[in-house]
């Protein structure tokens, strides 16, 4: 199983990547997390742009995308919402609604920030998102608030509660995934 | 002298099935200010006199509205979720006649699940067609809150008022020919 990793924030020492690390070490053997490292090549979307052949970058991301099992989003938050190159990226790899790549992709979201809060409505409002593009998203929410303290850039957590909620979401994933392809054999 | 009318309380016997063309299957519900409909086509619907049972089936994914974006919506999750509840069912369990109008209980299934309904509606005797069959009309409608299947998709509007109904109108205009 291959869960794509996607963090919503391009600092090379950004704590929702950190995130994503943490999360990888809860995957069940035969799983592995795949972190994309495209998101700062994405253009900014333009319908007129958004012709076949598409952009590089977005060819690389609709194809990470469909080749991906599970995709795994941690978020920052800016200005209490979603940062404008995840939403922007979401955007091209959701055109054409009826076909794109992303509909009934099992997602999950978490989130981390140096406030108190861990983008916690930046996380609601990436669910709400996904959910518009057709994925599937799974429940359950990991708020890493006071990131600097909690998480180093190796991803380990400082806090046992913070893993145990990140397990869990982690293995709702898992679980969601498997029962898409027992449903697909 | 008094003069004795008969209520007509018989169903019509034997197998049918819904003539496509003129058939119907809908729906609508509040959208902003407005109405928003939709149908599925096609849909399998079959009145099994003998058993006095009426069944009926649609593919998720043979919602009809006016716009593809709209159905891409409708099959995600967040709707109808057709990649884990591909069809829509419904089987009556009771069918109560009373000359032109009729009462139908039965289960409806969406999103895969099962909620018991009341619908009512109109019913005429079988006539010959000049196509040479004998069909019935049979006219059904109901109201579901969509929740009760799991469809609690919303957006706040601007106004604070919600985008859209949770009270679903469901209707069947079958015209049910003698199989």
């Amino acid at each position: 199983m291959k869960v794509l990793g996607i963090s919503g924030s391009l600092r090379r020492d950004s704590y929702n990547a950190a995130l994503l690390r943490a999360a990888a070490e809860f995957l069940p053997d035969g799983a592995e997390l795949e972190p994309w490292d495209g998101l700062k090549a994405v253009p900014p979307y333009d319908e007129d742009d958004d012709v076949e052949p598409a952009p590089a970058a977005v060819a690389g991301l609709r194809d990470a995308i469909a080749g991906a099992d599970a995709i795994l989003f941690a978020t920052p938050e800016y200005n209490h919402s979603v940062p404008g190159q995840l939403k922007n990226a979401l955007d091209w790899a959701s055109r054409p609604l009826a076909t794109n790549p992303l509909r009934n992709k099992p997602v999950a979201v978490v989130g981390a920030s140096m406030g108190a809060f861990g983008a916690v409505w930046a996380q609601a409002e990436l669910r709400k998102i996904l959910a518009a593009t057709g994925a599937r998203v799974v429940d359950g929410e990991v708020a890493v608030g006071h990131a600097h303290e909690k998480l180093d850039p190796d991803g380990r957590l400082a806090d046992d509660s913070l893993g145990e909620a990140l397990a869990e979401v982690v293995e709702a994933l898992v679980t969601v995934t498997r029962a898409r392809d027992l449903l697909a054999a | 002298m008094s003069t004795l009318t008969q209520t007509q309380e018989a169903l019509p016997t034997g197998a049918w099935n819904e003539d496509p063309v003129h058939s119907h299957v809908g729906f609508e519900l509040g959208y902003a200010s407005g109405v928003f409909r939709g149908s599925f086509s096609p849909f399998d619907a079959r009145f099994d006199g003998d058993r006095g049972v009426l069944t009926g089936v649609a593919r998720a994914d043979s919602v009809h509205v006016l716009d593809e974006n709209l159905t891409a919506h409708l099959l995600a999750p967040d709707f109808f979720d057709a990649e884990r509840a591909p069809l829509l069912t419904f089987e009556s369990t009771e069918i109560r006649r009373s000359g032109g109008t009729v009462s139908v209980s039965g289960v409806l299934t969406i999103k895969g699940v099962s909620v018991p309904v009341e619908l009512e509606g109109t019913i005429d005797d079988p006539f010959l067609h000049p196509s040479g069959t004998e069909r019935f009309p049979l006219h059904l409608e109901t109201t579901v809150d969509r929740r009760a299947f799991g469809i609690d998709w919303q957006m706040e509007l601007p106004n604070g008022g919600e985008a859209l109904g949770w009270d679903v109108k469901l209707s069947a205009d079958l015209f049910l020919v003698k199989a």
